[in-house]
């Protein structure tokens, strides 16, 4: 029971920090046609931008200042290289956000370093929020919930309750429309990629502290994101966000359980033979993997992921 | 077969071959040998990568799977023949390599293949990922962190007099089986099957109208792909005697696409220049510089943005205006247009390593004042260099917009008049 209880809460508060990822993510690709691979070099970005900021300024400065530099940053690239790439077609953009984020890796290299760098958590914000079953449940993992929630509440209010936010909607699906009635698309595109990099950013500097900020961090979170956005179907606001929740409990889950293949198999009453090497796998060893053959899994299933609209 | 070997193409195989087997003549370093035996290798990889990208329309973020299983299956093959093998087993097991990417292929292209586009580029990313993860889950047929190593001199005599001992005799594989696997991947352009993948590519849903079923060509071009990069991976093995997980992760299977993008995805040759090209970057820029990955993806980048059909396509546009007699029009605009560049390129490579040995100093001393930069000694602490970094910079971006913009009227002239003498 506790368990459940505190594996459950550690894999919403992840599963929140990836759909902050995947929600831009999602955004930029019904909007644009774009999968920005780059996606996760923004969300790296974020964190380091925070680090600098909190070892001059402290914190909180960082948790405002950072997610903004990041959206200036992503509608700079919007601007300047992206619109370019797409005059070439739907290959060279995606070629150009790979190439982005391996050039972002490079330069966050080359400034801060190839090991991680000592971004803390904030002392207010260092301590227990509640004890469950003998379990502590940290004031940060509260907050990353608060920030994640707020976030959540304010997207939603802003695209279905801002004049902006109508004008983007009716971009996704009907962009020769808008442009025809008097509104800059192009513009609306850069501000959607800003906004959707300045999400990112914001879950690097929440997340960058709570789990490791360090150069390799957008690749290993990056392919988890896409894991995300094809489980939850492209384009799909809500399926990425069950999508997320559900692949944030499967790696918290995953991580804590130490029961063998053997065992699970055993459960539905198949005897695997004794001594291979899969069969003596546990759970926690096969928790990287899981998203993955989830991911599989639902293309084989159901091709357009839990929510998406359309097969393509 | 008439049309595959027509005269001219008989004398550019032959010539190739001729400078590939000349070449190791010429340049007698072991660094040398193994810079061309790199080489050879990447060639077969990236041409196999291209037939999913360039012919296909298929963009793959996972196509070291197949190159590391193909490597991987060849590597343990050769431990259990040992020493009961002859050399002649041992030259034919890149073979074994290329079945067993095949197999992948035909194993995962089966999930991967039913969707096109977008969607493929995100399975494929999550089948690298889930291999790559698995190596690293069981240690015993991929050999963890170490990896798995061997020995390609076999015990039984030898071939023709040939051990595979010496690098030179290596290469004098990998170059055969390169050739070979050309020449197949060529032929396979021209094939029925070759030409309906482009048509998969250029227009699925009149592929489907005209009565073929997209995702089994799809399929079948994914499979004959990874039988290619299987026998890449294959040679890789020999050459290096050495497996490890890295030759089925991302990284590799980024390099190749990196590679045969910017050597031109658009022509059958496109992908041996870029092959040749990063190699001899990776190896010549990578031994002057840490930066060299920067600079990298900076060039990618570019490429990218200003000419996205790489570097084949930029020689056909030339051949084009040459045929036409164009080309001596261009000549003064293009070596204009060198000064800016070569200009920019000072100011950003002085900014890009100053910054480096200021800053990340891995194997220069981090926090050096002092540095060397294109032969010049310079004091970082003070303002000057950094000052003349800048403003060189500034000066090529100014210039590269005032003559490039110059170059492009001419260039644009030039092509219209091209277009306007063929209609």
């Amino acid at each position: 029971m506790e368990f459940v209880v505190i594996s459950l809460l550690n894999g919403i508060t992840y599963g929140l920090l990836l759909f902050m990822l995947s929600s831009g993510l999602t955004l930029i690709f019904s909007m644009m046609g774009i999968l920005n691979f780059a996606h996760a070099s923004f969300y790296m970005l974020g964190a380091y931008f925070a680090y600098q900021i909190s070892t001059w300024v402290g914190f909180w400065p960082g948790l405002l200042v950072a997610p903004l530099m990041v959206g200036v940053v992503g509608a700079l690239i919007e601007r300047y290289g992206l619109r370019r790439a797409h005059r070439f077609g739907h290959v060279a953009e995606l070629l150009f956000t790979f190439g982005l984020a391996f050039l972002v890796e490079e330069i966050v290299h080359l400034i801060w370093g190839n090991v991680a760098v000592d971004y803390r958590i904030p002392a207010e914000l260092d301590g227990t929020l509640f004890t469950l079953f003998d379990t502590d449940f940290p004031i940060y993992k509260g907050f990353m919930m608060l920030i994640s929630v707020g976030m959540l509440v304010a997207l939603y209010a802003l695209l279905t309750r801002t004049r902006i936010g109508l004008i983007i909607q009716a971009a996704l699906t009907k962009p020769d429309m808008v442009e025809a009635l008097g509104h800059n698309v192009p513009r609306i595109f850069m501000l959607v990629f800003g906004g959707g990099t300045a999400l990112a950013g914001l879950a690097g500097v929440i997340g960058g502290n709570a789990f490791i900020t360090e150069p390799g961090m957008a690749a290993a979170v990056g392919s988890i994101v896409f894991v995300v956005v094809v489980v939850g179907g492209l384009g799909s606001l809500g399926g990425a966000f069950v999508a997320s929740l559900l692949i944030g409990c499967i790696q918290t889950f995953s991580v804590g359980l130490t029961i063998s293949v053997t065992d699970v198999f055993a459960l539905i009453g198949i005897v695997l033979p004794e001594g291979s090497q899969v069969a003596r796998l546990t759970i926690t060893q096969l928790a990287p993997v899981l998203p993955y053959m989830l991911m599989v899994a639902i293309l084989i299933f159901r091709p357009r992921g839990l929510m998406g609209a359309r097969e393509s | 077969m008439s049309f595959v070997f027509s005269r001219g193409r008989l004398l550019l195989w032959g010539a190739c071959l001729a400078l590939a087997v000349a070449l190791p003549l010429v340049l007698k370093s072991g660094f040398m040998l193994s810079l061309l035996c790199q080489i050879g290798i990447m060639v077969v990889f990236a041409l196999s990568y291209n037939m999913l990208l360039g012919q296909t329309g298929l963009l793959s973020f996972g196509h070291a799977v197949y190159y590391g299983m193909g490597a991987f299956i060849t590597m343990h093959t050769l431990n259990m023949i040992g020493k009961d093998g002859s050399p002649l087993v041992v030259a034919l097991l890149p073979l074994v390599g290329g079945l067993a990417g095949l197999l992948a292929g035909v194993v995962l292209g089966w999930v991967t293949t039913k969707k096109a586009g977008t969607t493929f580029a995100m399975i494929s990313l999550g089948i690298g990922e889930l291999v790559a993860a698995c190596a690293l889950m069981f240690p015993g047929f991929f050999g963890g962190e170490g990896g798995i190593s061997g020995n390609r001199v076999v015990g039984k005599g030898s071939l023709l007099g040939f051990t595979w001992g010496p690098q030179v005799e290596m290469y004098g594989l990998i170059v055969a089986w390169a050739f070979v696997a050309t020449i197949a991947m060529f032929a396979l352009t021209q094939t029925p099957l070759g030409r309906m993948a482009n048509a998969v590519r250029d227009n699925p849903e009149r592929a489907e109208f005209v009565g073929y079923d997209t995702q089994r060509v799809r399929y079948l071009m994914l499979i004959l792909s990874g039988f290619f990069a299987g026998i890449a991976g294959g040679l890789t093995a020999l050459n290096y005697e050495i497996v490890t997980a890295e030759t089925l992760n991302a990284h590799t299977s980024g390099v190749v696409l990196l590679m045969t993008f910017v050597g031109g995805i658009g022509f059958f040759y496109g992908p041996i220049i870029g092959a040749i090209l990063v190699s001899v970057m990776q190896i010549v820029i990578g031994g002057m510089t840490h930066a060299w990955l920067l600079y990298f993806g900076l060039f990618f980048l570019f490429m990218v943005l200003m000419a996205p059909g790489g570097i084949a396509s930029v020689i056909a546009m030339q051949r084009n205006l040459w045929q036409a007699g164009l080309f001596g029009r261009m000549v003064p605009h293009y070596l204009a247009a060198t000064v800016p560049i070569l200009v920019l390129m000072a100011g950003l490579v002085g900014l890009i390593e100053m910054s480096y040995a200021l800053l990340a100093g891995e194997g220069v001393g981090a926090g050096d004042t002092a540095t060397r930069v294109m032969g010049m000694q310079l004091q970082l602490a003070s303002m000057e260099p950094w000052a003349i970094a800048l403003a060189t910079t500034a000066a090529g971006v100014l210039l590269t917009r005032w003559i490039g913009g110059r170059t492009g009227v001419a260039w644009n002239s030039a092509l219209s008049t091209l277009h306007g003498d063929k209609s």
